[in-house]
């Protein structure tokens, strides 16, 4: 129950990771990561090291990206900092895959607020489109991940496909996103009922005067509306 | 100094201190699991809860609370009952119900608190978590589902033992203790973490399911594997050793002692000499002592008689040695086995004069030919609380792991002659610097590391920064004793008939004439010698021991040696009888006393003060140091090369060897 999945760092990892370095893009960014912190404090630099790496690996991989155990190396010979206390950091944050994963990595978020929304519908579309929690689909577009809460309670239920959330999920939503995913093209981040950040459904429920030109509801203060 | 009121008690403590602190000062127990005095605060098992006036209504964590002025405190309250008991009952939510069969039970600190602070009964109907077992190494056995992740282990190894391989993996619920990848810790140290964890998460490998400690008889004692002198409690079953534990002096070993102290131990029970042998015809016979004794009385030495002492033995034995030869009329005495010469005519100059806490208040470090890491772990540890505190450390002596950053400046001995600058203005600049001379570097830079300290002033008011490094437990009372050639090992090599006590490092084939050996493991002593008369360990033996700062230490017995072998002294009492040369007394007590009178200073235990007063001695010190002394931390005398756990460890540890782990 408490034991994580199985972290890879068999010789084949090691053989194929063990190389790693930066593009040179990525030098680059990893100079302007490490400018950010005095000297001294270059572990302050982990987390954000760990995203550009995961990213790099994302990259040549053509998928979300994953951080092998030499890249975790990697980037803790390159803040000077015990591989250990890099990867501490690597297992506590969930945002960091320690496995490979597919093309999109679709977090489904199964806590309360989007449980009693309807995220049972969402689950199971991705589990009808073939995508098994855990694991990825056999072309190696998808991995199917439950997590906890990631914030967006409002818009319940939602997904985080690699860096863009969707909200406002329900079964056949759900389907037409990974569908659109699947033929390579970008569904727009956000809600899917066309709905602006969390704003309420269908329009104001408060302040409905506020919607067109500023009022001021001084004088109705202690009248009937209140009621 | 903050002045408040533990449960009506008036206390007042040291600036800085904690609520826990002052708890304690007030003479209050309060449980804790993750609080250590010896680590950094974390704060994380919220065992230690206690109620603060001023403060917010609700308890709270005294172990990282700083004591303030006109604080009360309670410990006693309803409410830190009911807190206590709350934060035991979460803590037991995924422990084990298995003290049955833990190791740690008898002297489990949660076992004990659950006792004195817990509820009766559970509450918790839920299955409990279970995490799989990590490797950590040939010393710590892990039963991971006992942790309460109070996190001592991470901070000993980040702060003390300075290899940073043990961590904390994923979180919340899941968070588990590992070592980096489940591969072995690779510290001398490690074997303290066992002590540490206060459940039975890690435990002792080599003494898993050995013996309960109420079992077990404890003898307090010195520990012989290095010059350190770490004092330790031995704790015993019938004839055997069982284990090995540290005991607290803040002087000497803190409260830490290494995997070498702890674990040689199961080389006492292992290829032991527990009869006389005779050498018959090129192959050594066993032979009863009355036989031993006349082939050795029988040897016409006409008085070049040699007496080589080992790392390991104590002073009485030394002392009745030397009493012995006296008796004959040779005074060839010598406890350098290696062939090391260098100059003991001012025993100030080949001391630790710093002293091992000393050390941590050195300000600039200049380590010449040490490995410390290995020569002398607990010394190692001061320095990096030297290091804590803003000391800079450099080093002469080929590039090593000493788990800190040193200056390494290059591995040629005439840089002590011409220092780099760096060098030389740190020491100018520093309050109190210091400067260790290892083996590796006295034999070439004796001399040159005391022209040190003239050129970087190492003495200063009630300060001494010359010290010496030895890494035999044996030496420092060696010398006093006056176990020293001029020339060395090699003004004894003509001698007719050469006693070696224990010694089993020496090079053999120089020694021509009859060779006797009085030790406890067949090794290479007994191997090349031609009458063998077995011995006691020093667990089987009081004794005195000097440790590298001059500390005089003694140790009590803990068990009887095995078959026939006796007690050193009692051994060259009765071979003084066949040699007609009686020593002059017949007693331990005796011998003592007639030791105190020869060397005064070894009669009070503690540390003896040389007067300083270096040998003038010429000479510039050139050439490369290749290495240094030890090159297997493991294996560095016949108790450890009997031990096969030091064996496992040293080929784990050091050649790298990998051990697949049964599958369970």
């Amino acid at each position: 129950m408490a034991d994580a999945v199985h972290i890879p760092d068999e010789a084949e990892t090691r053989a194929r990771w063990g190389n790693f370095a930066w593009t040179d893009a990525n030098a680059e960014q990893a100079k302007v990561v490490l400018g950010r912190y005095p000297a001294g404090r270059e572990q302050s630099a982990s987390i954000p090291l760990l995203d550009l790496a995961q990213r790099q690996v994302g990259a040549e991989t053509h998928t979300q990206g994953w951080l092998p155990v030499p890249v975790i190396e990697f980037v803790a010979r390159q803040i000077g900092v015990p591989y250990m206390r890099v990867y501490e950091v690597a297992t506590f944050y969930t945002m960091f895959n320690l496995a490979p994963v597919g093309r999109y990595h679709v977090q489904v978020c199964g806590t309360t607020p989007c449980m009693l929304a309807g995220s049972d519908d969402v689950l199971a579309a991705c589990k009808n489109r073939g995508l098994v929690k855990g694991g990825t689909t056999p072309d190696g577009l998808f991995t199917l991940t439950e997590v906890e809460c990631l914030g967006t309670c409002a818009n319940a239920p939602m997904v985080q496909i690699n860096d863009d959330n969707y909200e406002d999920l329900d079964y056949d939503r759900t389907v037409a996103v990974l569908e659109a995913l699947a033929k390579g093209e970008t569904p727009t981040p956000g809600s899917t009922i066309s709905r602006r950040a969390s704003c309420p459904e269908g329009g104001p429920t408060t302040l409905k005067a506020m919607v067109d030109e500023n009022h001021d509801y001084r004088g109705e203060w202690g009248t009937a509306h209140a009621g | 100094m903050p002045k408040l009121k533990v449960d009506g008690i008036e206390v007042e403590v040291p600036a800085g201190a904690t609520v826990l602190q002052a708890c304690e000062a007030a003479g209050k127990e309060i449980p804790r699991f993750c609080y250590h005095e010896r680590l950094s605060i974390a704060g994380n098992c919220r065992m230690c809860l206690v109620e603060v006036k001023p403060g917010p209504p609700k308890p709270q964590a005294s172990c990282a609370l700083p004591a303030a002025d006109n604080q009360e405190v309670f410990t006693t309250t309803p409410m830190v009952k009911h807190a206590r008991e709350g934060i035991m009952e979460f803590l037991l939510i995924n422990h084990p119900l298995d003290c049955p069969i833990c190791d740690q039970g008898g002297e489990c600190d949660l076992q004990d608190q659950s006792v004195a602070y817990g509820r009766g009964q559970s509450r918790f109907g839920e299955n409990k978590r279970a995490v799989t077992e990590k490797y950590m190494g040939p010393i710590v056995k892990t039963i991971m589902t006992r942790c309460i992740q109070c996190t001592r282990c991470i901070r000993f190894a980040e702060e003390v033992a300075g290899v940073e391989e043990i961590g904390a993996i994923y979180r919340g619920e899941n968070m588990q203790i590992t070592s980096y990848l489940e591969e072995a810790v690779t510290s001398e140290l490690s074997g303290n973490v066992v002590d540490l964890c206060p459940v039975g998460a890690l435990t002792s490998k080599p003494y898993a399911y050995e013996a309960r400690p109420w079992e077990l008889r404890r003898t307090l004692t010195i520990d012989v594997m290095d010059a350190v002198g770490t004092n330790i409690r031995l704790d015993s079953r019938g004839r055997q050793v069982l284990r090995c534990v540290p005991r607290i002096n803040e002087d000497v070993n803190e409260e830490w002692a290494s995997d070498k102290t702890r674990h040689a131990v199961d080389g006492l029970v292992r290829r032991r000499l527990d009869q006389p042998f005779v050498r018959v015809n090129g192959k050594l016979k066993p032979a009863s002592w009355d036989e031993a004794f006349a082939a050795i009385a029988a040897v016409d030495h006409g008085g070049s008689v040699a007496a080589v002492a080992g790392d390991l033995v104590d002073c009485e034995t030394m002392y009745a040695a030397k009493v012995l030869l006296r008796g004959l009329g040779s005074s060839l005495l010598e406890g350098r086995q290696t062939g090391m010469d260098y100059d003991t005519s001012s025993l100030a100059a080949v001391n630790f004069n710093t002293t091992i806490a000393g050390t941590e208040e050195a300000d600039a470090i200049l380590l010449v030919g040490t490995n410390l890491r290995w020569e002398a772990p607990l010394v190692n540890t001061r320095i990096r609380k030297a290091i804590k505190r803003g000391a800079k450390v450099f080093a002469v002596g080929p590039e090593t792991d000493l788990t800190y950053n040193a200056e390494w400046l290059g591995a040629d001995l005439a840089l002590l002659g011409d220092l780099p600058e760096a060098v030389v203005k740190a020491f100018a600049n520093a309050k109190k610097p210091m400067v260790i001379v290892g083996g590796g570097a006295l034999k070439g830079g004796h001399a040159a590391s005391l022209k040190l300290v003239e050129t970087l002033g190492l003495i200063k008011d009630g300060w001494n920064g010359f010290n010496v490094l030895h890494m035999a437990a044996s030496r420092m009372g060696g010398l006093m004793l006056g176990y020293a050639a001029k020339g060395g090992i090699a003004d004894l090599a003509e001698a007719k008939l050469a006693f070696f006590l224990g010694a089993d490092e020496v090079d053999f084939s120089r020694f021509l004439g009859f060779k006797v050996f009085i030790g406890h493991h067949g090794d290479k002593g007994a191997a090349a010698a031609d009458v063998v008369l077995p011995g006691a360990s020093y667990a089987e033996k009081s004794g005195t021991w000097v440790n590298l700062e001059g500390r005089v230490q003694r140790g009590e017995r803990a068990v009887f040696p095995p078959g026939d072998a006796r007690e050193d002294w009692s051994i060259l009492r009765a071979l003084s009888d066949a040699m007609r040369a009686t020593l002059p007394f017949d007693s331990f007590a005796g011998l003592r006393e007639a030791m105190y009178a020869e060397v005064p200073a070894l009669r009070e235990q503690g540390l003896v003060t040389f007067d300083w007063n270096p040998p003038a001695l010429d000479g510039t010190a050139s050439g490369v140091l290749e290495g240094y002394p030890i090159k297997d931390f493991y294996l560095t005398n016949a108790i450890c090369r009997a031990s096969p756990t030091m064996q496992r460890c040293s080929a784990e540890l050091v050649h790298g060897e990998t051990f697949a782990e049964a599958a369970e």
